[in-house]
């Protein structure tokens, strides 16, 4: 009887171990989609806070093609975000009135949408923010994908602080003075459940989509561009395909994000909301080093790790808050570049199938780092 | 591929269950005897200056009218507190915050954030959940044109602020023998949404003079820089220069027009007060022109601060480091008040009642009338103009208001 | 077109001023960059916290030269350091700083702000830098950025985000009738910052040290087999490095303004000049410096003030593109 407290919980873990592994995944992601799809009427409070951790779980999943697992860190994907915003609003408004007219006035201009025009503004403004982006990965890759190393870094960051500098000197788009979209035409919590399963969908179909990538060929690939991209050059893959389709795929999820997320807050202008390099830039990395890059599941619990984090310490810090993302920034880095994923591989080969050979493993680092030392003293 | 997504579930009801537990929800709309108000404004950031300015502002008001006994509702006392959110100066994170204050903290009633995008980002929440604002420091005109009806301003809208700048250079050309459209005017105004909707107001004012535009320049945001700007304003003889940028803005043109030794005849900077250029650069921001929502000289009183110049007075007492009283401070302290009589007005916490009572308010303050019009916007109002002389704030226009006359032409230091 | 047209057919004494302007920031940029491309060079470390570390020497010289006590920067900023009145030692700090500040001339709070960075940068190195030498080049990117994020915002905090100017109170110089204005500080300023470069190059020719940074920017496993430290050497190489940040930040605070989150710029604009003229190539950094400068200069002018800070991400994105052309000629295998 004592067990009885804890006996659910235990139950359903038996339960849960005695499946067999496909039904095991089966029952992990139902899980996962009914806490999300129920969530915003179990905890209606929270909704547009966890809404926000679907896009950044979809930012570290994107993050994640190229920086873990094709060796590409880049620090501008954060461009395809606000590209995909500034498409979407363009559509949006465009569609039924002069952009020019509507910027020009600063907004002045208050449009009415009937629910038909909103709604086919919305979904197409959202398919054209995706492709659109897409299609700007393609150019950028030309110019930067040649860089190797801290050099494709620092260019992709060039790249994403030149786009809002750009569109800030665009009159057409209204410049710095932003766009304020249209209005929703119904109710609050309806508004806020229809944004919020928007990026529900968004960030399980990136998870879908890459799990279903990663075990093809193309996964292989890109593994292979990581490790030594000559040598995959020299084995006879098109590696600058490869790149171009990683990033396309990136900048397109983010692209829907970017829509999305814009229609989200309501306003948006160049600088602070459609391309926030220091914050949403370096947040994707940050999840993603947190969780551990180059897995699957790691940018995911990276992100819901940080998000939480986040969400509960960093409105009531008053300015400190930049100064513990840069500490944990230097501390993730630095000490703990596996993540939480890379450490539990470390630490538990055994729960991800890998086998470890005693035999080799009895020679620990410490003993290969001082046989290393007596070598080089002998020189 | 076995052990592992037994890992998965764990983790993340582990992590569900510390957020649940932590981010429960903290306080609701009225606590006891506490009237709790919702912000977020920018402590950190690029407009924190004038973020902490708000903010002191606001909690002088909330002080002053605890210590008159605070807020009477339903012959009930309250005291009022306010909850704070630090916005980071990003329209990004005051949507996020306002959802949160609303949704999550519950909250009912709120006072605005600083600057008019972070405004905009913050109208679309409260309008959408119809949650009244009463807002201090955005000013951009484009908010009130959206038929918003729960959105309350207490300060004038931009294209007041450059209006009389423009009117004093036509009434001097006049004065000298030359038509006003003969007046050559160079902007240079930074690219934010406050800014570019001064200069919308600027140029609807110019054309309306028939005046020439000779610069026209933007600003980037994170500009360190506006010299080119200025080489083409000296190059180009203007009679009157207009500046916009908040306080950096104001800051950097104080130091290149001095360092460049630009002698345009007026120059007009917005922001002066809060940028503290008269400590900064002295003499050589001598007439300058900065136009202000508020004034401590200006005849205003009201029953809360007395007169302006109690205010300016309580305001140095209570906040260290203040030479000149930032007029961000006397409107958000007015915002507080304003909130007051609404809530006595009203004599109830119904969000519908308090926002027709706020539709109501007319009151003097010592910050001025307030007396909203159906958009929301402060009509009883005006601003003024203002010019440095011999580092003294003196009022030089509108002609109602204006205590010394103006200097002209402006003499390059 | 109308900007074009002042230019060159209206009031062509313009372009002057612009050359004058551009040159003497860009001395200054070019001492950031040399920076840079030491430390780079030595230890393979890209230091996406340049920027900082010069807005960082720039507030040294400016607070050793006004006359209020620091703490009073913004008002009511108590809640943030409401810890200096628990520590112990508060009081006298506070009074020992008040007595400490006869406010000093910023050309003398330069060398105050080179030995502090100095030190700053040591203590960096010893925490951070060290290691992630020889972890993967992306490491010591996002690492020195967490650094920059984190300069920044103490900054922010501790001075509030004002622009700030150390004032010299020298006299300014008008020629052509006034449509050239030069202040005696820029030019003095520019002399300042070619004695530090030429004492910089002196000191990596023929000092000990010297010889010690660029054998083991050469080949580190021969210097340590030679007996050089090479652990000490990286750490004063990023010393080095800071106080030469340190250097420019100061001059940057008496030409131009500093606030602190300037920084980002300047760091770029040091990257932009390292790409373009290459490692270990002094008279390359020094030209594209001032190039950089005057560039700057130019588009604002021209372009308008709204694309002068394009003009430095778009050279970087552009000098970049031409090294890859470049080395997609040459098939060079990139390190």
């Amino acid at each position: 009887m004592a067990e009885r407290g804890a006996s659910p919980l235990i139950a359903v873990g038996r339960w849960v171990h005695g499946l067999d592994p496909n039904m095991r995944r089966i029952v992990l992601y139902g899980c996962i989609l009914a806490a999300g799809i129920s969530a915003p009427f179990v905890f209606e409070a929270y909704t547009f806070a966890i809404a926000v951790l679907w896009v950044m779980i979809l930012f570290a999943l994107t993050w994640d093609i190229l920086g873990g697992q094709m060796g590409y860190n880049s620090l501008g994907n954060i461009a395809f975000f606000g590209i995909g915003m500034y498409i979407c609003a363009i559509v949006q408004i465009g569609l039924y009135y002069d952009v020019a007219l509507y910027t020009a006035h600063d907004g002045a201009v208050n449009i009415h949408y009937t629910p038909e025009q909103y709604f086919t503004g919305l979904a197409l403004g959202i398919v054209a923010g995706g492709l659109g982006a897409m299609a700007f990965a393609v150019v950028f890759g030309l110019i930067v994908f040649g860089l190797r190393g801290p050099y494709f870094a620092i260019g992709t960051l060039g790249v994403a602080l030149a786009a809002p500098e750009l569109i800030g000197a665009w009159d057409y788009v209204g410049g710095g003075g932003g766009i304020s979209l249209p209005n929703y035409p119904g109710g609050p919590d309806e508004r806020s459940r229809l944004f919020y399963y928007l990026c529900l969908i968004f960030a399980f179909a990136t998870f879908g989509f890459l799990k279903w990538l990663y075990s093809t060929r193309f996964g292989l690939a890109i593994n292979a561009i990581r490790d030594d991209e000559e040598k995959a050059e020299g084995m006879g893959l098109h590696t600058m395909r490869y790149k171009m389709i990683g990033w396309s795929i990136a900048a397109f999820f983010l692209g829907l994000s970017g829509a999305v997320f814009g229609n989200m807050i309501g306003f948006i202008e160049p600088l602070e909301v459609a391309f926030p390099t220091v914050t949403f830039g370096i947040f994707m990395i940050v999840m993603c080093l947190m969780g551990g890059k180059g897995t699957l599941w790691g940018p995911v619990i990276g992100a819901t790790l940080f998000h939480t984090i986040k969400e509960v310490t960093w409105a009531h810090m008053l300015g400190w808050q930049w100064v513990a993302l840069g500490v944990l920034i230097i501390v993730t880095v630095v000490f703990f570049q596996q993540g939480i994923v890379g450490w539990l591989k470390n630490a538990f080969p055994e729960w991800y199938g890998i086998t470890v050979d005693e035999a080799v493993s009895a020679e620990s680092d410490a003993d290969i780092a001082a046989r290393l030392t007596r070598s080089e003293a002998a020189e | 591929m076995t052990m592992w997504h037994r890992m998965i579930p764990k983790l993340v009801l582990g992590i569900a269950a510390i957020a649940l537990v932590a981010a429960a929800p903290a306080g609701a709309k009225v606590e006891g005897d506490t009237i709790i108000i919702g912000s977020a404004i920018s402590f950190s950031g690029k407009y924190s200056t004038n973020g902490i300015h708000a903010s002191n502002g606001y909690n002088l008001g909330v002080k002053r009218i605890n210590e008159m006994g605070g807020v009477t509702v339903g012959g009930k006392q309250y005291k009022l507190e306010i909850k704070y959110y630090d916005d980071e100066s990003t329209p990004l994170r005051t949507a996020q915050l306002f959802e949160r204050l609303i949704k999550q903290d519950k909250i009912k009633f709120l006072l605005g954030p600083y600057s008019s995008a972070t405004t905009k980002a913050a109208a679309k929440i409260t309008e959408k959940y119809k949650i009244p604002m009463v807002e201090a420091e955005g000013a951009s005109r484009s908010l009130f044109t959206q038929g918003y009806k729960y959105l309350f301003a207490v300060l004038s809208t931009s294209e007041q602020y450059l209006a009389s700048s423009i009117a004093l250079a036509a009434e001097i050309a006049k004065k000298n023998g030359r038509d006003p459209s003969d007046v050559k005017v160079a902007m240079a105004f930074e690219n934010d949404p406050f800014s570019l909707d001064v200069r919308a107001g600027v140029i609807d004012d110019i054309n309306k003079f028939n005046m020439k535009i000779v610069v026209d320049d933007k600003l980037p945001r994170d500009l360190s820089d506006m010299s080119a700007t200025l080489i083409k304003v000296k190059a180009l003889n203007p009679d009157l220069l207009l500046i916009s940028g908040h306080s950096k803005g104001a800051a950097t043109a104080a130091r290149q027009i001095k360092e460049l030794q630009i002698d345009v005849p007026l120059i007009a900077v917005t922001h002066c007060e809060a940028a503290k250029i008269v400590d900064k650069f002295g003499a050589s921001t001598n007439d300058f022109l900065c136009p202000t929502q508020w004034a401590e000289t200006l005849s205003y009183t009201g029953k809360y601060f007395g007169s302006a110049a109690d205010f300016d007075k309580l305001f140095k007492a209570e906040y260290e480091g203040y030479k000149n009283v930032p007029y961000q401070a006397a409107q958000a302290t007015a915002a507080v008040l304003v909130w007051k009589e609404a809530f006595e007005r009203a004599n109830s916490f119904d969000t519908e009642k308090l926002r027709d009572s706020l539709a109501e308010t007319n009151m003097q303050t010592f910050y001025g009338n307030i007396k909203f019009d159906q958009t929301g916007k402060n009509i009883a109002k005006p601003m003024v103009l203002r010019q440095i002389q011999d580092g003294k704030f003196n009022v030089v226009a509108p002609t109602k208001w204006a205590s010394h006359p103006v200097n002209w032409p402006r003499k390059a230091q | 077109m109308a900007n074009l047209e002042l230019l060159f057919s209206i009031a062509p004494v313009l372009n002057i001023q612009l050359v004058l302007s551009g040159l003497f920031v860009g001395a200054i940029f070019a001492l950031a960059a040399y920076g840079l491309a030491l430390v780079w060079g030595v230890m393979n470390v890209k230091n996406l916290a340049q920027g900082e570390l010069v807005i960082m020497g720039g507030y040294i010289a400016w607070w050793l030269s006004i006359d209020v006590p620091v703490w009073i920067g913004i008002p009511a900023m108590d809640f943030r350091l409401f810890w200096i009145d628990f520590l112990p030692i508060s009081v006298p700090a506070v009074a020992f700083l008040e007595f400490m500040k006869p406010a000093i001339h910023p050309i003398l709070g330069l060398p105050v702000a080179m030995v502090v960075m100095f030190g700053f940068g040591w203590v960096i190195f010893k925490l951070i830098i060290c290691r992630v030498i020889d972890k993967d080049l992306f490491t010591s990117l996002l690492a020195t950025f967490g650094l920059a994020l984190v300069i920044q915002q103490l900054l922010n905090l501790a001075f509030g985000p004002e622009v700030q100017i150390a004032e010299s109170g020298f006299a300014i110089r008008s020629f052509f009738g006034g449509m050239v204005t030069v202040a005696d500080i820029k030019f003095i300023c520019l002399v300042l910052a070619g004695i530090l470069a030429v004492v910089v190059v002196t000191f990596m020719k023929y000092s000990r040290m010297g010889q010690a940074i660029r054998a083991t920017a050469q080949d580190p496993r021969a210097a340590r087999v030679m007996g050089i430290d090479t652990e000490r050497v990286y750490a004063f190489t990023f010393s080095l490095n800071a106080a030469i940040c340190g250097a420019a930040g100061a001059l940057i605070s008496m030409v131009w303004v500093i606030q602190p989150f300037y920084g980002m710029a300047h760091s770029i604009r040091a990257f932009v000049i390292v790409t373009a003229a290459g490692l270990g190539n002094l008279p390359g950094v020094i030209i594209a410096g001032l190039g950089l400068g005057v560039a700057e200069f130019y588009s604002g002018f021209i372009l308008g003030a709204v694309l002068q800070q394009f003009t430095v991400v778009g050279l970087l994105v552009l000098v970049l593109g031409v090294r890859q052309i470049q080395q997609s000629r040459h098939r060079q295998p990139v390190r």
